[in-house]
């Protein structure tokens, strides 16, 4: 069996998989992530979207072993101390979930969008997150929650003093993969 | 019973954040596909290749010999304890039934259906073993659509069943109000539709899943249902266990839409595994396992004819559906078209109306509710017929509706199919839906491009709906021969440090009732909401409820849960005028404290009350040491939301592409909790209703094979496939119940199909395009303008 080393939700793991093994099955069975969910077996639906070196990608369609060296992160790592990820946030106060089953995938996906644009339009969140179904919401508040997480987002990249561990996974992110984003310009919300 | 809230903390009608989000959004869940256990053993099943097939032979050994394999089984190897899986709407008395075994023993009559199963330490050894079982059938004639089903000489479905030999037919269902003869025969206009309302996957987000574990003589399941309490009590019902030997628990269930309204083969199957294993099971679906074995919905063609005088008068309305069956009749199969048929009338007013249901078998996942369960088709037929009866007189498709719908000052009304709507004004909604929709000016702006000979039309589509939820009144249900009742408990109980713990029959997933129940027990015990706890789905925890469905939870469960908070009230008051040397009828209760009336004395909180009952030093003579209550709300009559939905669609007539851009929907839910709740569930609705529309179909080969069996290929919308909603509300409340709430659940859906594809076909119109089969896909829509243009049919003349 192929032997990996992966970083999860900031913890190294040292592991035997089976070479067949999907991420996702990984993730929830033999580290007990449950956090992430399976919701089809085609990529379709998103719902097991996770960080991998701050890319998205859909946990169901990556092999446990193609995680050797690389560093994921789970809906599970977005809070820190209790305090709620920006787009954790924007999700509750916009009631941008019913049933909840999409929603680690969707807010992980809707980093990763964040990531190569910081102040999208509704119509580019709205292409952005092609690749996540929901069921419950018609998507309409979903869209507002990204664009209300964007705007806090923007605004807490453009004063780096006031930085919270909050921000710690997209920030991360950036790091690793390219310049940091430019900040917001001007207004904050859209 | 308190009409209005008496403490004034104004929680009903806030739009407060849910309490459910917490552990949602942080990945704290607890799905059933979550739930470990020491031992647990994984289930997987092999599933037949074939739409109808006898089975010849099973051999499981090979697949005993797989690494990790605990025990494999045949249909054959349960047939004994398996019993029948239920049908608890047997719609008429010669209705044919047969037997459902969850896991088949001599035939197989639709693709999916489960013919035997591995037990194995795992989920990946169990799928391994499958390959190792043997199964030999012999193929027998699928049976595919409906209308070859019921001709002579066709294929049985179920041959020798004992009932209604030769024949497909289920069952047939008539009914007829009023001379409709002589309301079609006198009638100026009489205008003949098919329409076809396509099968649709429900597709809840959660997969479906099972997990069982033996107790002794008892028994545990954890499954991602609706109905936990309709499961126990079916399970006890199908497998002869005790009732009170199995605790059905649902966790956290992510979506449901009425796919989870069933007795499943799997639970059935888990618990008698669990039972002969001795150790916990887990079985949990793939996607396309669900896709082909969690039931299906919609699957009818409408013969709806409508008679009319010239000025728009609508005199007479006959039905004649054929309803896809499937194989089996499941949980509600039989009855969701006969929900339907007392919604075909619509909000209108008409002399005569006859409605005839077939019900039809085929070789076909069963079909069962999803979203709206029966409404949706009705409202579809009448929103659609009475459009092209408009276009049939050549006056405006509102103002036919206006001269025929019931008006504010009519209500209560009993309409021509039986049903007394109790509240609403259409009025109301539609000027609303008009002014923010600019109705005249899409019209104007629709005028200009038919003008100009623009390759992309506008089109304008219109529903004026209503609907029957809050199921259900118990009686009515029995004489519509459904086999339990519709009523719902809560349990209110004060703990002696004055928080509050709600126990409510309703089980939600998604919808929110953590936090509305909150909202509404804050306001009826002036308690603040973070002191209130809601529990539910667990049938040891919340032992009486009928659960969720049929937007019941909130008219039904939610009364309960304000009966109960009144029951409380009254133990209280007759406490504290005790502890306050007072008469019971001097005392006033507002914001969670009772006061003197008329005097200056110290006020007494429903608190402190709470702990003198439960220290019970010193209580009035022959009261309890406990301030706790519950009761069960029974509704005399269904719920009437209503509204006006409005649709703006552009179709491009070279390519055939539909794009929605702008919907308006003013709905008349009654009373609202919480209205974020409320228009995040008209935004859901209007998704699923929507995706009908243009979207979803279900669709099998002759053989019987399900085609659209993955998300790539069953298209469920994504963010990039619908537009924003213009939302607003009008309110007239329900007169049936203290809240004054009618639902919201199924509104969304119920609405937004015809008036999507009311825009298309209005769009087209010039072409002479009268009607477009759902889903109006680009292909189809494209078709239709060409074959539309090579009749000569187009009014649009040089184009």
């Amino acid at each position: 069996m192929p032997h990996i080393r992966v970083t999860v939700d900031g913890v190294s793991y040292d592991d035997q998989v089976e070479a067949r093994r999907l991420l996702v099955h990984y993730l929830r069975e033999q580290l007990g992530k449950v956090g992430t969910p399976v919701g089809c077996d085609t990529t379709n639906c998103g719902a097991c979207t996770v960080l991998m070196d701050g890319q998205s990608v859909k946990s169901c369609s990556v092999l446990a072993c193609q995680a050797d060296g690389h560093d994921i992160t789970t809906v599970e790592a977005l809070a820190a101390d209790g305090d709620l990820h920006p787009i954790q946030r924007a999700f509750h106060e916009t009631h941008a979930l019913q049933c909840g089953y999409c929603t680690p995938g969707m807010m992980m996906a809707a980093l990763d969008l964040l990531r190569d644009n910081p102040d999208p339009s509704d119509e580019e969140i709205r292409e952005g997150l092609e690749g996540n179904m929901c069921r419950c919401t018609g998507y309409v508040n979903i869209v507002r929650a990204v664009r209300e997480a964007a705007a806090v987002m923007r605004a807490t990249t453009a004063a780096p003093e006031s930085e919270s561990r909050t921000t710690d996974v997209p920030q991360q992110v950036v790091r690793e993969q390219e310049p940091a984003p430019q900040a917001a310009s001007g207004g904050a919300s859209s | 019973m308190t009409m209005a809230p008496e403490s004034g903390t104004d929680q009903v009608g806030s739009p407060r954040l849910r309490k459910e989000d917490a552990r949602l959004i942080t990945g704290q869940t607890e799905w059933t596909d979550n739930i470990q256990q020491t031992g647990m053993l994984h289930v997987a099943f092999l599933r037949s290749p074939h739409a109808h097939a006898r089975i010849t032979s099973v051999d499981t050994s090979a697949a005993m010999q797989q690494p990790g394999v605990v025990a494999a089984y045949s249909g054959a190897d349960f047939a004994d304890e398996q019993g029948s899986l239920p049908c608890a709407w047997p719609v008429t008395e010669d209705m044919l039934l047969p037997a459902h075994p969850p896991m088949a023993v001599d035939e197989v009559r639709y693709v999916g259906e489960a013919v035997a199963c591995v037990v194995a330490r795992d989920a990946y050894s169990a799928a391994d073993a499958l390959e190792a079982l043997d199964v030999e059938f012999e193929p027998l004639p699928a049976v595919i659509d409906m209308e070859s089903a019921l001709a002579e000489d066709t294929p049985l479905v179920h041959e020798g069943s004992g009932q209604g030999q030769g024949s497909n037919k289920a069952f047939e269902w008539p009914m007829a109000v009023g001379d409709v003869d002589s309301a079609f025969e006198g009638a100026d206009i009489v205008l003949t539709r098919r329409y076809h309302q396509q099968r649709l996957i429900p597709a809840a987000m959660e997969p479906r899943s099972v997990v069982c574990r033996p107790d002794g003589d008892a028994f545990t399941l954890w499954s991602a249902t609706q109905v936990p309490h309709i499961v126990r009590l079916m399970l006890a019902m199908t497998t002869g266990i005790p009732e009170h030997k199995i605790r059905v628990i649902a966790p956290d269930v992510g979506g449901g839409f009425g796919s989870k309204l069933q007795v499943t083969a799997e639970e059935v199957l888990a618990l008698l595994l669990a039972r002969r294993l001795r150790k916990p099971v887990k079985w949990t679906e793939t996607r396309t396992e669900g896709f082909q074995t969690t039931h299906h919905g919609r699957d009818q063609i409408q013969d709806v004819s409508i008679a009319a005088d010239s000025d728009g008068r609508i005199r007479g309305l006959k039905v004649d559906l054929l309803a896809d069956m499937g194989a089996y009749m499941m949980l509600v199969t039989p009855g969701v078209p006969i929900l339907g048929a007392f919604m075909f009338p619509g909000i209108y007013k008409m002399d005569a109306y006859s409605f005839h249901c077939t019900g039809v078998f085929t070789t076909k996942m069963p079909t069962d509710a999803y979203r709206g369960a029966g409404r949706p088709e009705a409202t579809y037929a009448i929103e659609r017929i009475v459009t092209e009866l408009a276009d049939e007189i050549g006056m405006d498709p509102m103002e036919l509706r206006r001269r025929n719908w019931i008006t504010h000052d009519e209500f209560p009304y009993t309409g021509i199919a039986g049903l007394t709507y109790d509240s609403g004004n259409y009025e109301a909604a539609t000027d609303r839906a008009v002014e923010l929709f600019d109705y005249d000016g899409l019209r104007a702006e629709q005028r200009r491009r038919r003008e100009s000979g623009d390759p992309v039309q506008l089109g304008i589509g219109i529903s004026t709906y209503t609907e029957m939820c809050g199921l259900a009144p118990s009686r009515v249900l029995g004489q519509l021969s459904y086999g339990a009742g519709g009523w719902e408990n809560a349990a209110v109980r004060m703990l002696p440090t004055g928080k509050v713990e709600v126990v409510t029959g309703t089980s939600p997933h998604g919808q929110g009732h953590v936090t509305s129940w909150s909202q509404i027990v804050a306001d009826q015990l002036g308690v603040p909401f973070e002191d209130v706890e809601v529990l539910h789905g667990d049938t040891r925890v919340a032992p009486k409820g009928m659960d969720t469905y049929g937007s019941r939870s909130l008219v039904v469960g939610g009364t309960a849960v304000v009966q109960a908070c009144d029951r409380v009230l009254d133990k209280a008051r007759r406490l504290a005028a005790h502890m306050m040397e007072a008469n019971e009828d001097d005392l006033e209760f507002s914001d969670g404290r009772f006061t003197v009336r008329g005097t200056e004395r110290p006020s007494t909180s429903l608190q402190e009350v709470a702990l003198a009952a439960f220290a019970a030093h010193d209580l009035p003579e022959g009261a309890e040491a406990s301030l706790d209550a519950d009761a069960t709300f029974d509704p005399e009559n269904f719920s009437y939301p209503h509204g006006t939905h409005l649709c703006a669609v552009e179709v491009d007539t070279e390519t055939g592409q539909v794009s929605l851009r702008s919907y308006t929907a003013v709905d008349d839910v009654g009373t609202v909790i919480n209205p974020s709740i409320v228009d995040g569930q008209v935004h859901g609705g209007l998704a699923q209703g929507i995706a009908q529309a243009l979207f979803e179909e279900a669709v099998y080969d002759t053989d019987g094979n399900l085609v659209t069996s993955t998300m790539a290929d069953y298209t469920v919308p994504t963010a990039a496939d619908l537009p924003d909603f213009t939302l607003d509300r009008t309110t007239t409340p329900a007169t049936t119940n203290p809240l004054g709430a009618k639902g919201v659940g199924e509104a969304g859906t119920i609405a937004s199909t015809p008036a999507v594809v009311g825009a298309v076909v209005d769009a087209l119109r010039p072409f002479g395009v009268r009607d477009m089969r759902m889903p109006c896909t680009p292909q189809r829509v494209w078709r239709a303008v060409a074959e539309a243009r090579e009749a000569g049919r187009s009014e649009g003349g040089q184009r």
